[in-house]
């Protein structure tokens, strides 16, 4: 089984490599934008076929590493 | 004193720090991070600067699993004190030994340059030697600096008096450097036992080469 864990600023905590492709898109043009976020994804390739168990463990790799629940949010995605 | 120097791969300033102290007068030792205790006799431990594990995923966030953090932990816990300087800073907010994280700098800059720092409470085992109000001079270079706490983590850092530094002008009137909620630059627990700043106190000991203001700084833990 497959995670996919996207970690990314929390709302309302100012993404300052987002602001920049933001204004960098605006730019050349683009129209319409009204917010860019950029995170980071991990790919983790699990042993296990229970989805319970891998949402479990991967929750606690997010929560103790993967992540900086300060100023980061999570999703993971099985498949 | 006896002052404890970590080291893991990718840290930098350790020898900068161990000048510094030395400097003064004290004893120091350099500990790589697979240690599993500090040594007996430790007055202060610090973590100095640099780029522990290539500030891979996050600025310190591998750096804080390793084993010597957990004898830092322990000894933190029963009141020894702790000085995070930069890459430091970072590791001990992500050990939860200090509240906040720092974050990319709003400008995505490494900013490296001499920097003016007001001093906002020096009723401490730091800051002793300064007074409150007190304008320093300071090297500051780092890309994750950017100081993040949410409102209610801020009120409780003014209410405890637990921001020691602030970025500002000549004139002691704050300036945006690295997008820092309120330009904090370095804070302390509410034990005021672990203390954290983005500044390079260890860069400022000699007035011919900008700023002898470390000297105080680092001298406080002396009483």
């Amino acid at each position: 089984m497959k995670a996919i864990i996207n970690v990314y600023l929390k709302e309302g905590v100012l993404d300052p490599q987002g602001k920049a492709a933001h204004h960098a898109l605006e730019s050349m043009n683009f129209k319409g934008i009204e917010d860019v976020r950029i995170g980071k994804q991990i790919i983790i390739k699990l042993e296990t076929e229970d989805k319970n168990e891998a949402q479990k463990e991967v929750e606690d790799m997010c929560e103790t590493l993967l992540a900086n629940t300060v100023i980061e949010d999570y999703t993971i995605e099985l498949i | 004193m006896r002052v404890v120097i970590l080291r893991f791969p990718g840290t930098n300033c350790e020898f900068d720090t161990q000048y510094a102290f030395e400097k003064l007068g004290h004893t120091t030792e350099l500990i790589w991070h697979k240690e599993e205790s500090l040594p007996e006799y430790t007055d202060l431990v610090v973590v100095p600067g640099g780029f522990s594990y290539g500030d891979y995923l996050r600025s310190g966030s591998i750096a804080r699993f390793s084993t010597v953090m957990k004898a830092v932990k322990e000894y933190a816990n029963s009141g020894g004190r702790v000085l995070g300087i930069c890459n430091g800073f970072q590791i001990l907010t992500e050990a939860g030994l200090l509240p906040g994280a720092l974050k990319r700098n709003n400008n995505l800059h490494f900013i490296s340059k001499i920097q003016h720092l007001k001093v906002v409470n020096s009723d401490n085992a730091f800051l002793n030697r300064c007074s409150d109000e007190e304008i320093l001079n300071i090297p500051i270079a780092h890309a994750d600096g950017n100081y993040y706490i949410d409102d209610i983590g801020l009120s409780e850092l003014e209410a405890n008096g637990q921001i020691l530094l602030r970025y500002c002008d000549a004139n002691g009137d704050r300036v945006v450097v690295n997008g820092s909620v309120t330009s904090i630059a370095g804070v302390c627990n509410i034990e005021k036992n672990v203390f954290g700043l983005m500044p390079h106190p260890e860069r400022a000991l000699e007035s011919i080469l900008g700023s002898d203001d470390g000297i105080k700084m680092l001298q406080g833990f002396e009483q």
